[in-house]
């Protein structure tokens, strides 16, 4: 069914890596665990060419690079260098935070940059630079399966944000090291030159301090001689009662540009003589360019050049107007590469199909199911659509070719990937090639490096331009070319026996792949299987904030709330019933009940559904209360949130994480979906893919966290997968009717 | 040919087509990139801007349209000497940006209906405030403009 090759752009982007299911969506998550790598597999500390080139880059006259990451100024001026892109949650005030936090740094002196897209700030350089033979912080890297592990040993070019894993392993294994590993170099500079011990000495605000004499020393006096020592691979860390910076929320130091209009995203940049460029490509994935007339763009004033690519046309001008004003009148006619019976209907047939056959791809779980669930299980199927990322920034690259040298210019989740999918496509040397990250109007994973047909698109142009171009895909484009969630499709069912426990469940999915390796199942149970029944279509399936976590936590979640009403239990009481005693889950799920109010009464009409999720190493509970409008549709009252993600680093930038996926995950479960007819995503803009607006955003939203201590968790993207079960379950308590598919208006029009 | 306006209270003259669409003369011909493209059908509001001191949705009003009349973008909110408009700073204040790509507008969007109502209800702000943010800053707005005017909000966070 499905074509011989539907997108070679994908096939490209994952070449070097195992052709294994499920590596395109795994392999994001090991980016920021890529600093890990450096003394799990023993690289040398000692490559000074990194470290070179690091500096190189960076230094300026006056200014000290110490192991990479971070540069004193003899003027005291603090620049950090991330290896993630803020895409918009946060991080990097985060991360700057943690590394500022060790150093005892003066906050309003610190300034955090985009590393530059080089092989020395690859998350791995580090490892040669400073954190070679530091081995073993098992806080970080349980939960971190081994298959990721022996691909991060091949993989080490880099630089990806994603997988929520910024500050909890570039931050805590890499950030806080380099910081408290620094202080105690300008501690030894100071302790020489004051003649005193370096015990007698402390640090605050960028200064060591003497405090017998009152004599102190500024670190940007101190940081020249600093950056020649080398530096302790195992310096302590602060007790945590001690932090300042830390667990506090310090405004966002990427905001000020974000509300004057300065700040620079992508789609801003400019050089002198630039042209802008548009493009469609094949409307059905897997599709070819067969012919097109170049005529009547050409009659387009403005419009300088139609190129055409192997699976798209693109229309060059002077500006974006005469660019998309070419493109519209050009006919284009492409193949639809053999995928021109794919539907959404054929793809939920198809999935049907392969889970009444009963032979999976893949099973996780215990105990021998299917005889544990009897003759009559109570059992239920969910479905859920494609959803689009719908980033707010549509993608937006500039190229220059010029004297052999290709700079590009513009906002990837791994710039680093980027600059060397441009190697791979404009044929010259690495050294020729340079990525200028640039801020990101949002990705949600949209941006992730195995879904970079721009690239490769504005690296062909510019190859063949004597001019810089910037390629502009369209909201039309963007709507019509994504990199989607998967549609799905589960059947579950579930024996609970007359103890009024769960005897045995079963989820039956299909989708893509399996779902396993991000996802996480949190109830005990004596008999339970999780089987995978793979089916691609010619869509391209990717991660989309909390992968796969949103449609198995909507199933799991959902179906929860049947069996405990099934049992004429509780929900709440339900769930507590099959989570260890003493677990973090039960915590969460306990206080949250207690915060929201659960079994108190509820207005006419309106009623309360919880769910509990665990992604990324974070549980986030949210209990909902809505009621329908009149016309059919939800309107969500009140959410109270409980989160355990072991530690926070900023609490208001989290709950602003918290706060923003779970509007996502509710604008998901009530208005999205992308839907495929002959082969084609029949959306086309943000008119027809319903985005949830401030009016239909809960009016108030509680939000908790319980600092269990435990290894610190994601915080992007765990807010999201709770919020459509809870919103589910809600409905269901208010009107009695079980929400199974996904959108609920689409439900609600039907 | 040549369009006359007055953009941030400064003339300006526009060598565009004249179905080029303001937003791209904003941004391409006057290199203010403040206002931003998001889905170039009025559906999202990035591009948000005053006309005449009326929010407009700049993607799909040809600049010939605005010749002659007043345009201001979010470069032309601060005061002369650099002060933030209060919107402005109550953002900053409740720290509403994410990756920020539609704050432009939604600022823009939020100044137009504080100028027009004092000081906006909530069913005000809903029916007002129809620009989309992905990243679901939508609470943070709705502070915001309580705030920029001197309203207590409802309590829209809890105690993070």
């Amino acid at each position: 069914m499905m074509a011989d090759n539907p997108n070679p752009d994908f096939e490209e982007a994952t070449e070097a890596a195992p052709r294994k299911k499920g590596f395109k969506r795994r392999a994001f998550l090991i980016g920021g665990i890529a600093v890990v790598g450096g003394g799990l597999f023993g690289i040398s500390i000692a490559d000074s060419n990194a470290a070179k080139t690091a500096a190189s880059l960076t230094q300026g006259k006056g200014e000290h690079l110490f192991a990479t990451w971070l540069k004193i100024a003899d003027d005291d001026s603090i620049t950090i260098y991330s290896p993630h892109t803020d895409i918009g949650q946060g991080s990097n005030t985060g991360l700057a935070q943690m590394l500022a936090e060790e150093l005892d740094a003066a906050w309003e002196k610190v300034k955090l940059v985009s590393a530059p897209a080089e092989s020395a700030f690859a998350n791995t350089g580090l490892g040669r630079g400073f954190l070679g033979e530091i081995s073993g912080y098992p806080g970080v890297i349980n939960g971190i399966p081994q298959s990721f592990l022996s691909f991060l040993a091949r993989s080490m070019n880099l630089q990806i944000t994603g997988g929520s894993t910024a500050l909890r392993f570039t931050g805590q294994v890499t950030f806080q090291r380099v910081g408290a590993a620094v202080r105690l170099a300008l501690i030894d500079v100071a302790a020489k030159r004051l003649g005193v011990q370096p015990s007698e000495l402390m640090t605050a605000d960028s200064r060591v301090i003497h405090a017998k004499s009152g004599k102190s020393l500024r670190y940007g006096e101190l940081a020249s001689e600093a950056a020649t020592l080398s530096l302790d691979n195992e310096p302590k860390l602060k007790d945590p009662k001690n932090y300042k910076l830390m667990r506090s929320s310090v405004p966002r130091l990427d905001l000020p540009a974000k509300v004057d209009g300065s700040a620079q995203y992508g789609m801003d940049f400019t050089v002198p003589n630039i042209r802008v460029a548009t493009i469609m490509a094949a409307p059905v994935r897997g599709g070819k360019l067969t012919s097109v007339d170049d005529a009547p763009a050409i009659a387009v004033k403005g419009v300088e050049k139609v190129i055409k690519l192997d699976n798209a046309v693109a229309v060059v001008g002077k500006g974006y107007w005469a660019a998309l004003s070419g493109l519209r009148a050009l006919t284009p006619q492409f193949s639809d590469g053999g995928n021109g019976g794919f539907s959404t209907a054929s793809i939920f047939k198809a999935y049907d199909d392969r889970i009444a056959k009963g032979e999976p791809d893949g099973e996780a779980g215990e105990g021998d199911v299917l005889a544990a669930l009897g003759a009559k299980p109570v059992e239920a199927k969910y479905q859920v659509p494609f959803l689009h990322h719908a980033m707010m920034e549509p993608f937006a690259l500039t190229a220059h070719h010029k004297d052999g040298k290709l700079d590009i210019w513009g906002g990837m989740q791994d710039p680093l990937a980027s600059k060397m999918k441009a190697v791979e496509v404009s044929g010259l040397d690495a050294d020729a090639v340079t990525f200028h990250p640039m801020l990101i109007g949002g990705s949600f994973g949209r941006r992730l490096p195995m879904y970079m047909e721009i690239v490769e698109q504005v690296t062909k142009l510019a190859m063949q331009l004597p001019y810089p171009v910037k390629l502009i895909w369209s909201r039309e484009e963007e709507v019509a070319q994504g990199a989607y969630r998967p549609q799905s499709a589960a059947r579950l069912r579930g024996q609970v026996g007359s103890d009024g426990k769960i005897a045995a469940y079963l989820n039956d999915y299909a989708q893509t792949e399996s779902a396993e390796a991000e996802t996480t199942f949190i109830y005990d149970l004596p008999v339970v299987a999780r089987r995978n029944y793979d089916y691609a279509s010619n869509q391209i399936t990717g991660a989309w904030r909390s992968v796969n976590s949103t449609q198995q936590g909507f199933y799991n979640e959902s179906f929860i709330d049947e069996l405990a009403h099934a049992a004429k239990v509780d929900p709440v009481e339900f769930r507590r019933r099959h989570l260890k005693p003493g677990s973090r889950h039960l915590a969460v799920l306990d206080e949250v009940a207690k915060r929201s109010g659960w079994g108190t009464p509820t207005a006419e009409g309106v009623g309360r559904g919880v769910a509990i999720v665990e992604s990324f190493k974070t549980i986030v509970a949210h209990v909902i209360e809505a009621r329908l409008k009149a016309d059919g549709s939800p309107k969500v009252l009140k959410v109270t949130t409980v989160v355990d993600a072991g530690s926070i680093v900023n609490p208001d930038a989290a709950a602003a994480q918290i706060e923003g996926g779970t509007i996502m995950g509710l604008s998901s479960a009530i208005g999205e979906a992308i839907t495929i007819e002959k082969g084609a995503v029949q959306q086309t803009n943000l008119t027809d893919y319903s985005i949830l607006q401030l009016a239909d955003a809960p009016m108030q939203h509680d939000i908790h966290f319980l600092n269990s201590g435990a290894p610190m968790g994601g915080i992007g993207e765990p807010g999201v997968p709770p919020a459509a079960p809870a919103l589910a379950n809600a409905l269901f308590a208010a009107t009695g009717k079980r929400v199974r598919q996904l959108p609920i208006l689409t439900q609600a029009k039907a | 040919m040549a369009i006359e306006l007055t953009v941030n209270g400064k003339p300006v003259s526009i060598e565009a087509e004249p179905d080029t669409p303001l937003l791209w003369a904003i941004r391409e011909n006057l290199a203010l990139t403040g206002t931003k493209f998001g889905c170039g059908v009025a559906a999202c509001g990035a591009c948000s801007v005053h006309v005449n001191g009326e929010i407009t949705r700049s993607c799909s009003v040809p600049v010939s349209e605005v010749a002659g009349k007043s345009v201001t973008t979010i470069e032309g909110l601060k005061a002369a000497d650099g002060t933030l408009h209060k919107v402005q700073q109550a953002w900053i204040e409740l720290q509403v940006p994410q990756c920020g790509y539609c704050q432009s507008g939604q600022i823009m969007a939020a100044v137009a209906l504080i100028n027009q109502s004092g000081s906006p209800s909530d069913a005000q702000i809903d029916e007002a405030m129809t620009n989309i943010c992905r990243c679901g800053t939508y609470p943070r707005i709705r502070k915001a403009i309580h705030a920029a005017t001197g309203k207590a909000a409802a309590s829209v966070l809890g105690d993070a």
